[in-house]
């Protein structure tokens, strides 16, 4: 070996070592800051990884676009979803009087609302564009409550780091983490275009996170768990979406 | 003659020395003429002295390009098939009249095609393989870039000469296209201006559009430069010109695979893969 390949076997080594150090440092400060999503294993998780720790960093604070009156859409699509069932034929009948929203896990006071609860709480209203993932899109305006107040409301440990949300349906829930939680325009989402939002889009309550595609927008929500992991929840991916081979972080 | 440093020493044997083109200079260790702004050449010295006709690095990115670019290129017509609907502005979805739509089936049922069936859905590992497989395209040519612009490789082989850019030298570089001549020998060492034309449109302007494009239909990213997608008419926009963009560089990678399967398939993949040239006569 002459003495320039040898050099270059160590300066290599050494940039091997530097690279792997910097790599294991850089997944201890991500997993600190909260940078790895819960399907951040498997074949397509490094890709996963980049994408969400990219955003978090460039979203933290960001708002969704507002739109103009004038660009609410007046053709929306409300997508197919599975047979609601009897139990909810029985519930809508009764006006959704009987709806509750039960808030649990990491909070100090456990609660349950109702539909004409929420409806006393500090509303907001957004004009904001709800895309789904297969390419189509609408503009709509939606009212709620912040899901920031509600959290407030049952004291929310400092421990959280997500809030899993639940449908009506069984095999429907998702996740987010604490920046969308918290963020102002993720609404409880009571009312669409002016009026009560309609059953197609998720009424009576859909959890709208504008800043992740349509998916994440879970309708006919029931339930939120605050928790500090997603390990207990399913099979540990973070969601229903991953569970059936969709990434689990929706912002892109 | 001084060497210059991007010039590489390989062990060559006598062998590998006989594969050297017959136009370029192997024997002594005189300077020698090279073509295009002295930017190629080999020498023979004590040791055989070869320059590869494509450096390590652009050999290395050029695959890693390839590569993700046709993972892109798959899951995106995965994508693509779940709603070949394409509309003009923020919003548009099945009750909306679109641009126009793609005659072909779709993998959602939801989506009116006049076909009697409904394609399998393959979304979920499509959009992730498609992100990943942008990663590493977006990482790999931002190092190309940076190193290209570095090393003088933009200046040296992609930069057209003045000379090259009048209209007649134009015209004869087309009309020797149009006539499907084979390349000459020195052409194997060097791009001509056609090539270099095609290649600079494709890494300063068509690649940076379809990630531009590609990331306007992010929430997240519109949330943090909304400025991304309304320059571009909206989101809907930006998808439809994903798709054009798309296209264009399909349509290059097409001409660019057909352009080296004439110019000598196996020369021209051996200089990609191992940086040597060979000769037309031991090539394709």
């Amino acid at each position: 070996m002459s003495k320039l390949s040898r050099r270059k076997l160590i300066t290599t080594g050494l940039a091997a070592a530097a690279g792997a150090s910097g790599l294991g440092v850089a997944a201890k400060l991500a997993e600190r800051y909260g940078l790895i999503p819960p399907d951040a294993g498997g074949l397509y998780g490094a890709g996963e990884t980049l994408t969400y720790a990219a955003q978090r960093i460039l979203t933290r604070h960001s708002m969704a676009q507002s739109f103009a009156p004038s660009q609410i859409s007046k053709d929306p699509f409300a997508n197919a979803v599975d047979p609601l069932g009897e139990g909810f034929q029985r519930l809508q009948q009764g006006g959704f009087a009987d709806w509750r929203l039960a808030v649990d896990g990491m909070v100090a006071r456990p609660s349950s609302f109702s539909l004409a609860e929420l409806k006393t709480f500090p509303s907001r209203t957004e004009i904001t564009l709800i895309a789904c993932e297969e390419g189509w899109s609408y503009i709509a305006e939606w009212s709620g409550v912040p899901l920031a107040h509600i959290l407030n409301l049952v004291g929310a440990l400092s421990q959280a780091r997500y809030v899993v949300y639940r449908s009506f349906q069984p095999d429907w829930w998702d996740s987010i983490d604490m920046a969308d939680a918290l963020h102002p325009q993720t609404l409880v989402t009571l009312g669409m275009n002016g009026g009560d939002l309609p059953v197609p889009f998720g009424g009576p309550l859909r959890l709208r996170v504008p800043r992740q595609l349509g998916y994440k927008n879970v309708k006919y929500i029931t339930r939120l768990t605050l928790t500090d992991s997603l390990k207990r929840f399913g099979k540990g991916l973070g969601s229903a979406a991953p569970e059936g081979g969709y990434a689990w972080y929706a912002g892109i | 003659m001084e060497i210059p440093a991007k010039f590489q020493i390989t062990g060559q044997t006598a062998g590998e020395a006989r594969e050297m083109p017959d136009g370029l200079p192997v024997s002594s260790g005189a300077p020698l003429s090279v073509h295009n702004e002295g930017a190629i050449g080999a020498i023979s010295q004590v040791a055989e002295v070869v320059r590869p006709r494509h450096s390590a690095f652009v050999r290395v990115t050029h695959w890693l390009i390839t590569l993700s670019f046709l993972a892109l290129l798959v899951t995106g017509v995965e994508i693509l098939i779940s709603h070949p609907r394409f509309y003009w502005g923020e919003t548009g979805n099945v009750n909306t009249r679109p641009l126009f739509t793609l005659p072909i089936p779709a993998s959602r049922a939801t989506v009116p095609t006049g076909y009697g069936y409904v394609l399998p859905d393959q979304n979920g590992w499509s959009r992730y393989l498609h992100f990943q497989s942008a990663w590493v395209a977006v990482c790999t040519g931002l190092l190309y870039v940076a190193l290209g612009f570095f090393n003088g490789h933009f200046r040296r082989n992609l930069l057209p000469a003045r000379s090259d850019l009048s209209p007649k030298g134009l015209a004869t570089v087309i009309a020797r296209h149009l006539r499907f001549r084979p390349p000459s020998e020195e052409e194997a060492w060097s791009y001509n201006v056609l090539q270099r034309l095609t290649y600079l449109l494709v890494i300063f302007v068509l690649f940076p559009l379809v990630i531009w494009t590609g990331l306007a239909m992010s929430p997240a990213v519109a949330s943090a430069i909304p400025a991304a997608v309304t320059v571009l008419g909206g989101r809907q926009s930006a998808r439809t010109l994903h798709f054009f963009v798309s296209g264009f560089l399909v349509l290059f990678l097409l001409v660019h695979v057909l352009m080296v399967w004439l110019a000598g398939f196996r020369s021209r993949m051996r200089a990609m893969i191992t940086g040597r040239h060979t000769p037309r006569m031991e090539g394709a």
